[in-house]
This record gives structure tokens, sequence and C-alpha cells, in this order.
């Protein structure tokens, strides 16, 4: 379990902010932090990592403390057994892909290990090259597979796919999810598209201008409490036309557009890019066999 | 080609090889704390740096001459303690082209950590690397350009310096007379021949060397990210 109990200032476009979080997360939970550039997230993940310094507060992971301002413990981030896959996937270019794992072992004979990480990650044919001639999505999977070299406790993942087209992202989502299974490692994500967080975690913290303001399921926290829908959609708000006395409004979810009616008081405040939760009590849907 | 003219040659090259290899140790600590550091101090150390970029060679030569002077008290405790004389002698060459030298050397490597990025420094440390394997096997590796760069530029700038070496080093025969030095002593002696040799040999060596970083730095920069 990782217990957290900290405060640091930001300096953002808005001004100095505090971010103050006081949760704890359970282990092998995947949890999203969702929110607007600039509102904490990824200063929370670096915290976790040891990379930045809380001005007060705790840290505890499993009854080891990480961080405790009061007693000036600062566990560095070589100490603190985590795996962080960044933005711009920081692989070493001065080496190879087989070259990038070896790195990361503790015993750099232990090629076994490396093997096995390749055959797990499908990037066997990948070993020999340099990551300059890699792809967005296999250097993300680089990036990922170097991580699983130390056997981290905690994985955590800064926008991990937000530089891909969106048929990578899936599949990544995929084998991200399938990765958290496998070994169990409690994953923290940070993330700003709705979809993503609802495919992979079971939980979020919704965080705006540093404060985490909601926090569950990501059905409870993105969904409108009132509607008892039974089917429910994210998607993102491509076009709004007038159609008589109707709107016609189209979102796009999942790679596809869907195509809804919407009545003036649904479109009010409603902009193109938002994104949105379709939900529908009552309708007749039609089953095909496939 | 007489024997002189080898031993100046060889003394030329002599003090700039071990600048900069001297310079390669200082400026590789030096460019590094320089791109990481956040103190207030950072803007201190660079102007102290950059100095030598604007300072007048004779004006730098004058202070150095008047602190290793064993007159002076600087000078006195080097003489007393080390037993080291830098007034006109081969040490106080070296020691006078190291200060000279120090931003061509600090400044390409300062750029290429910068231009690196953290990520990458970072990734590392979480792999449970120390700062030293981090800068051994990650960083020194993806600047190497640019330690080419500083390497060649200081080389070449040792071989050229004049200034300086007149101030503090005179014009000793074996002991501080550089070719530099030695084409101007040839010119004033109306020996031009031997001043067209000096500097012809001056023009193909550099040439040759500046050549050769090109050459190698594009297929460092090429094979680097294959």
């Amino acid at each position: 379990m990782i217990q957290i109990n900290i405060t640091k200032p930001l300096h953002t476009s808005d001004g100095i902010i505090d971010l103050v979080v006081n949760k704890e997360i359970q282990n092998s939970d995947f949890l999203t932090l969702f929110g607007k550039s600039g509102s904490g997230k990824t200063t929370l993940l670096r915290i976790i990592a040891g990379l930045e310094v809380p001005q007060n507060g705790t840290i505890i992971v499993d009854d080891a403390v990480w961080f405790d301002s009061r007693q000036k413990i600062n566990l560095p981030p070589q100490k603190r057994n985590v795996g962080f896959v960044f933005q711009d996937y920081a692989l070493f270019p001065n080496m190879t892909v087989r070259q990038n794992l070896e790195f990361a072992l503790k015993d750099q004979s232990d090629t076994k290990k490396v093997d096995e990480i390749l055959a797990i990650m499908e990037i066997g044919n990948l070993a020999k090259m340099k990551p300059e001639h890699l792809s967005g999505g296999q250097k993300q999977r680089v990036a990922l597979a170097r991580t699983l070299m130390t056997n981290p406790k905690i994985l955590l993942l800064d926008e991990p796919l937000s530089a891909l087209d969106s048929a990578m992202r899936l599949k990544l989502q995929d084998e991200l999810h399938e990765i958290h299974k496998r070994f169990g490692i409690t994953s923290i994500l940070v993330s700003h598209d709705i979809s993503e967080v609802f495919r992979l975690s079971n939980r979020v913290f919704k965080i705006s201008l540093g404060q985490i303001t909601d926090d569950g399921r990501p059905s409870e926290v993105f969904a409108n409490q009132q509607i008892s829908g039974k089917f429910k959609v994210v998607g993102e708000v491509l076009s709004i036309k007038k159609s008589d006395i109707i709107y016609i409004v189209e979102v796009l979810s999942h790679n596809e557009i869907i195509k809804v009616t919407a009545v003036k008081g649904d479109i009010e405040g409603l902009n193109i890019g938002d994104k949105i939760l379709l939900s529908s009590k009552a309708f007749n849907p039609i089953i095909t066999m496939i | 080609m007489d024997a002189t003219f080898f031993q100046t040659m060889k003394l030329t090259f002599e003090l700039a090889g071990i600048t900069t290899l001297i310079l390669l140790c200082i400026g590789i600590p030096l460019g590094y704390y320089l791109s990481q550091t956040k103190s207030k101090f950072k803007p201190v150390v660079e102007t102290i740096v950059s100095m030598p970029l604007v300072l007048p060679p004779s004006v730098l030569g004058f202070y150095l001459l008047l602190a290793f002077s064993p007159k002076n008290s600087f000078g006195a405790w080097l003489d007393e303690t080390f037993g080291l004389r830098l007034v006109f002698s081969f040490e106080g060459l070296i020691v006078a082209s190291i200060i000279f030298s120090l931003p061509f050397m600090v400044h390409p490597i300062q750029s290429g950590f910068s231009a690196l990025g953290k990520s990458l420094q970072e990734a590392s440390f979480i792999l449970g690397k120390s700062k030293f394997q981090t800068l051994w096997h990650v960083l020194l590796p993806n600047i190497k350009p640019s330690l080419l760069t500083g390497a060649v530029i200081t080389f070449a700038h040792t071989v050229g310096e004049f200034g300086v070496v007149l101030m503090i080093g005179g014009n000793i025969k074996d002991e501080t007379r550089v070719a530099s030095i030695a084409i101007y002593d040839e010119v004033e002696a109306l020996n031009y021949d031997l001043a067209n040799q000096y500097a012809f040999t001056l023009f193909i060596i550099s040439f040759a060397i500046l050549l050769f970083v090109y050459a190698v730095n594009k297929s460092m920069v090429k094979s680097e990210f294959r």
C-alpha cells in the first residue's frame, strides 16, 4: 500500500498553487491521474519516483518510509524500486535495444532475463537496433520492457501513449492492461484521455489546480450520478449541426463516429472538442452475429 | 629544416596536447555542474569561465605574470611549497593556456549536456544507476561530438596562442618559444623564409585537424544513431 500525504507549491500559468495529496493507493491498483495540464498530475508522479521533493509530508510504501520531511528522510530514486515510462521514452540513443535492457540489470550477466523480457514484449526482432530507428509504438514497447527489467514495485506512466496514433494507442492500452494483470504491479498512469481511463484503470483521481476533486472508479467519477444508464460511451464532440427543430451531434468514440440527436437544452454549453459521456436508458439495440 | 624548427613545433604541440588533456578533465565536471545547477552562483561561475573570451590576452597574461611572480605572495608560496616557478617556464605556459582556453572546452560540453534533456539522466537514476555510472555510460557517450569539438577547438586555440604566451613565457628556446612566437621572432629578424616555414606548417596542420574533425564527427553522428 502507498500512503501519500504531501504538499508542494507548483508554479503554473495561473500563479502559484499548492499540490495537496492525502491518499492511500492499494497494491495492484491501476490508478489514473486525470486532469488538465498544469494541474499537478505529472508532479505527483515525479514526487513518487523521487525526482521531485515535496515541501512537507510523508510517503510510506508497504511500511517503508520513502519520504518524511520531519525526519529529513528522502530516499533517492535509485533506491525506490519504481519503473518510470517517460513521455519522450528516454531510451539511451547510444545503446541498442538489447543494451538498453541490459543496462537496467543489477547483475550484468543475467542475459536470460533480457531474453525473457524481449520475448514477453515481442521485441526480440528489434534487439540489435538503435532507438533512432524505431517507430513510436516500438520505442514505447522498449521503454516499457526496460522498466520491467528491475522488477519494479510501482509502475509510473507519464502520458506514455499521448504521442501515438489512435490505432497504436488502442493496441498498447491492451498491452499495458495485459502487463498489469501478468505482473500485478501497482500502476499509476497520467492521462487526459477519458477512454484510456475507462479501458485501463480501476481507480481514478481527478486533479484540478493541485487538488484531488474526485476519487473513485472511472464510471463513478465521470458518469453523471443521476443517470441510471445501462449503456455508456465516452467520446469527443466533432460537430453540432442544426436540422429542423433538432440538432445532430457527431461524436467520435474509439475510432467510430456516432451520430445522435439532441434538443436545444442538450447542446447548451457544449463545444466542439468537448469530452462527453453518451448514455441511453431505453433503446432498441439491434444485435447482429458477426 | 633544422633541429630548432622541430624542437619548436614539438614544444608547441606538447603544450597544446597537455592543455587539451587537462582541460578535458576539468571541462567535463565543470560543464556537467553548469548544466545541472540551479544555484544562484551559476552566473558568477559562468562569467569567470567566459572571461578569457572577452579579455585581451595581454591583460590576462599581465595579471598571471604578477600572480605567478616569486616576488608576490602566491608565486612565492608556489615556489616554496612545490618548488614551482610558473613565470617564464613551460609549466607556467600550461597553467596560463588552461585558464585562457577554459571557455573553449567548457561551452561545448555544457551545451552538449543541456541539449540531452533531463529525462535520460532521470531514467538512468530510476534504473538504480549512480551519478557516475550515468555520466560514464549514458551522458558522455551521447555528447561525443561536443567532446570532440571542445577538444579540437582547445587544441587549435592553444597552438595559435600568442599574447598570453609572450607575457608569461617570454621567448626562451626549448622552454617557452612556441611556433606563433617563433613566427613573430623570425619576421622581426627579417628571416621571412623561416617565418614562412612555421606559418605554412601551422596552416597545413590546422587544416588537416579540422578536416579530420569534420570527417569523424560526421561519421560519428551517423553511426551513433544508426
